[in-house]
């Protein structure tokens, strides 16, 4: 048995952490949160610089190695700075269906770009009826000859405003919720007849509402085979849920340490907050919150790794468990601030708000739990 | 045991929902009903309303212009206001400073402030709260020096909720002594917002609304004449005032009209589970999570009724109001979480005007999806002030449980 990281392993988190400790702290972060596009071009050029954006890839795609390990450790630094800049987006999102189901070509064209930080990517799977199935789907694609005619609606794209190009989960063929007949494909997102309305997520991120209205597009925009995308778009989402699982573990992480810490300054009838036993009993609490979402976080990633399968029900696991700490550890820190923990100036309330988005993203709480209880 | 009421309670009942929907404004209904957030004017329309039927001041004594209504009364008109959608008064005035002028103010405080405070002219702020008298209110700083027939007033009050509309604001001072554990040396001061000196600055919230404040006094002069009562005596009134009946602190109507919401709305919300092609409201999950809620509500609504027979009969409400404060405020905290469970992925747009007045822009998800996380985020504070849970948890464990 062996919980240590592997020495690259360690050298990415290293890396990780010294970036977020000196260029992202929280006057930093809230001005990128703040700026028009919500995050820095240059720290995008810099991730690419070191090799961050390769993280999720195997190496025969020119990646770092893309093991499941690997993304936890990234992850869970980007969790302590509540980083902005849209990685999981990308990389994890965008770049997983392209690095699975896109051809060479396709991997040359979307793949290379999206490692070397040339190009912002999005994928659009969420509709307004869908909630957290991905396979209701009512965007339809008509193919034609070579020619796709794509119509519908999609809802809180994540980095749907910056995107250049946006990969879409579309209906083929079959009934709204049919497995059969989900196809995948890309499209540029300046192409004639789509419409976004573009916003901040409550967690400081952007993402978009996107509308396409007969856009057309070439047969060769198609990722995978025509109907058979479901089993990918699954994984990618598992994936995507594993990342903010390990990002909830780092966050909630500096939201204990920033309220322990806070315990011991703050002063209430000439005491500090810190010794008072009703406290105290709750902010253990939160540690041992912490530390259960921290092992259940490494058995998700090692039976990812482990590619036998079980992956999915590790992952809602994971997903339910770590949903419930966040909550808790995320509450908690708030009361426990006092007034000051509801300000939108104390970092500790912005923690609170990206671990609320992180247990409705991908799968809520709820639904992890009887995605396991079904597996 | 009986929990019926009266034929004259019905009576009344009837009366006050007749009333209401006749002359609650239907703008402020739409505005409750898609969780727009109700702005400065439509709390003063709404209460020159009550004013002129005569019920703006539930609490007070008829001599002043009060209702004289019995406490089954009083609880019967704020659970019709709440099934109407009505907002409560605005708290400060009406319920907070009137009755300390009113019961310590001298005749001349009560001719010159209680009018303007029924007939909402003047909207008041509350500064107790100090950067570092928090729980520990007493361990206020801000200072009222008397030079002549004035104070001089220096310090900080903070969370001072809307003082960015007030004209007023009541005030715990110190005065005299500068022994900080000193209880005795705190008085109650009013104050005029327009007085040179005082700099109002905001504090934005986790929802983005610029909700409380800071306000600073820099070497205020306030007239002698604005002391309520003696000098050294406003920890007492403060006290009184907050055993002093409150009214609706569970807020059980109000959680109960959003709880039928909520069944409603999960009732058209698909549940998004895999391959599953059933409504939110046939999940078992969520079933049993709104269902423990409700029954949580159904007791706690038992526990006002009980307390409000005790007040009935002339026995001054005691620890149970603190019960009221921890299950009300949790209740509604849970069904703010359950909103924002329900809106899915749209609970994670944060469109600030979406649920502004006035917003014409596209909308984004669908009804109250928008405001759901805003409301869960800011209505954290809910533990926190009036009293934190904490607080109220000590005071059971001190005054009920003698511990
Ligand atoms: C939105 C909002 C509006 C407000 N409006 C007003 C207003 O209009 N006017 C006004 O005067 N004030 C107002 N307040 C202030 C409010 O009353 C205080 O926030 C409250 O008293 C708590 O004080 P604090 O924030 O300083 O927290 P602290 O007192 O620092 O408490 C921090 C934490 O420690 C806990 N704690 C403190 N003492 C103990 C103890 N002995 N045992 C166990 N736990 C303890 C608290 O419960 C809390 O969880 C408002 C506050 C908020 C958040």
């Amino acid at each position: 048995m062996d919980f240590s990281y592997s020495e690259e392993q360690q050298m990415l988190q290293d890396s990780v952490s010294k970036f977020i400790s000196t260029e992202y702290d929280w006057d930093s972060r809230q001005a990128i949160a703040k700026s028009e596009t919500g995050f820095s071009a240059d720290h995008w050029q810099l991730f690419a610089e070191l090799g961050w954006l390769t993280v999720p890839f195997k190496e025969d795609d020119g990646g770092f190695g893309g093991s499941a390990v690997d993304l936890i450790v990234t992850m869970e630094e980007f969790g302590k700075g509540l980083l902005v800049e849209p990685f999981l987006a990308n990389t994890i999102l965008a770049g997983t269906l392209i690095a699975e189901a896109g051809s060479s070509e396709q991997k040359t064209e979307l793949l290379t770009p999206l490692m070397e930080g040339n190009v912002q990517l999005a994928f659009a799977y969420a509709e307004p009826q869908s909630r957290y199935e991905l396979a209701n789907i009512q965007c339809n694609a008509v193919i034609n000859g070579d020619e796709i005619v794509l119509n519908g609606h999609k809802a809180v794209v994540l980095n749907g405003a910056a995107a250049e190009k946006i990969l879409v989960s579309v209906r083929t063929s079959g009934d709204a919720c049919d497995r059969e007949g989900v196809s995948l494909l890309w499209v540029d997102a300046n192409s004639a007849g789509i419409r976004r309305e573009s916003y901040a997520s409550v967690d400081g991120q952007r993402a978009a509402d996107i509308w396409f209205d007969n856009v057309t597009l070439p047969t060769s925009n198609l990722l995978g085979d025509v109907g058979e995308a479901i089993d990918v778009i699954e994984m990618t989402i598992d994936r995507a849920a594993l990342a903010i699982c390990a990002e909830a573990v780092g966050a909630m992480q500096m939201s204990l340490f920033k309220t322990v810490e806070y315990s011991k300054i703050r002063k209430q009838f000439n005491t500090t907050l810190s010794t008072f036993q009703a406290l105290q009993h709750r902010m253990a609490n939160m540690f041992i919150e912490v530390e259960q979402a921290k092992s259940i976080l490494l058995m998700a990633a090692m039976e990812m790794d482990r590619l036998d399968g079980k992956a999915p029900k590790a992952l809602s696991a994971a997903k339910s468990r770590i949903g419930k700490a966040a909550r808790l550890v995320g509450e908690e820190s708030i009361q426990i601030h006092g007034g000051i923990g509801v300000t939108d100036e104390l970092d500790v309330g912005h923690y609170f708000k990206r671990l609320t988005a992180i247990q409705f993203s991908f799968g809520s709480t709820d639904y992890h739990t009887a995605r396991f209880a079904a597996s | 045991m009986n929990i019926d009421f009266s034929a004259d309670e019905l009576a009344f009942q009837q009366e006050v929902s007749t009333f209401l929907a006749e002359e609650f404004p239907e703008e402020i209904r739409n505005k409750t009903a898609n969780s727009i957030e109700l702005g400065k004017d439509d709390y003063v329309n709404w209460q020159k309303i009550l004013a002129k039927k005569g019920w703006a001041a539930t609490n007070w004594p008829v001599e002043h212009g009060g209702t004289g209504w019995t406490p089954t009364q009083k609880y019967i008109f704020g659970n019709e206001c709440a099934k109407a959608g009505a907002p409560e008064v605005m708290a400060f005035g009406l319920k907070m400073v009137a009755p300390v002028i009113y019961i310590y103010g001298n005749e001349e405080q009560k001719q010159r402030f209680l009018p303007d405070i029924l007939a909402s002219n003047v909207w008041w702020c509350q500064g107790y709260s100090e950067p570092n008298a928090g729980s520990d209110l007493a361990s206020l700083k801000t200072t009222a020096v008397r030079e002549g027939d004035e104070y001089v007033v220096n310090g900080t009050k903070t969370w001072t909720t809307l003082g960015q509309h007030a004209d007023w604001i009541f005030c715990l001072v110190r005065t005299g002594a500068a022994d900080v554990k000193n209880q005795n040396a705190i008085s109650f001061l009013l104050i005029d917002m327009k007085t040179p000196g005082i700099n109002v600055s905001p504090i934005y919230l986790l929802d983005g609304s610029p909700e409380v404040n800071e306000v600073h006094f820099d070497n205020v002069r306030v007239p002698a004449e604005n002391l309520i009562g003696e000098e050294g005596k406003g920890w007492t009134y403060a006290k009184v005032l907050l055993t002093h009946e409150r009214t609706n602190i569970a807020g059980v109507t109000d959680s109960k009209n959003r709880l039928k919401d909520l069944k409603e709305k999960a009732a058209k919300t698909s549940d998004g589970m895999p391959g599953s092609h059933s409504m939110l409201s046939d999940n078992h999950a969520w079933q049993q999570k709104v269902a423990e809620l409700e029954i949580e509500l159904l007791a706690l609504e038992y526990t006002e009724l009980k307390t409000l027979a005790a007040v009935s009969t002339g026995k001054a409400p005691g620890p149970e109001s603190s019960i009221l404060k921890i299950k009300g405020t949790e209740i509604q905290q849970t069904i703010d979480i359950l909103n924002v469970e329900m809106a899915g992925y749209y609970g994670l747009p944060f469109v600030r005007d979406q649920f502004m007045d006035g917003f014409d822009g596209v909308p984004i998800g669908p009804d109250q999806a928008a405001a759901s996380a805003p409301i869960y985020f800011n209505n954290r504070k809910a533990t926190i002030y009036g009293g934190s849970n904490e607080i109220q948890t000590n005071i059971i464990c001190k005054a009920v449980l003698g511990l």
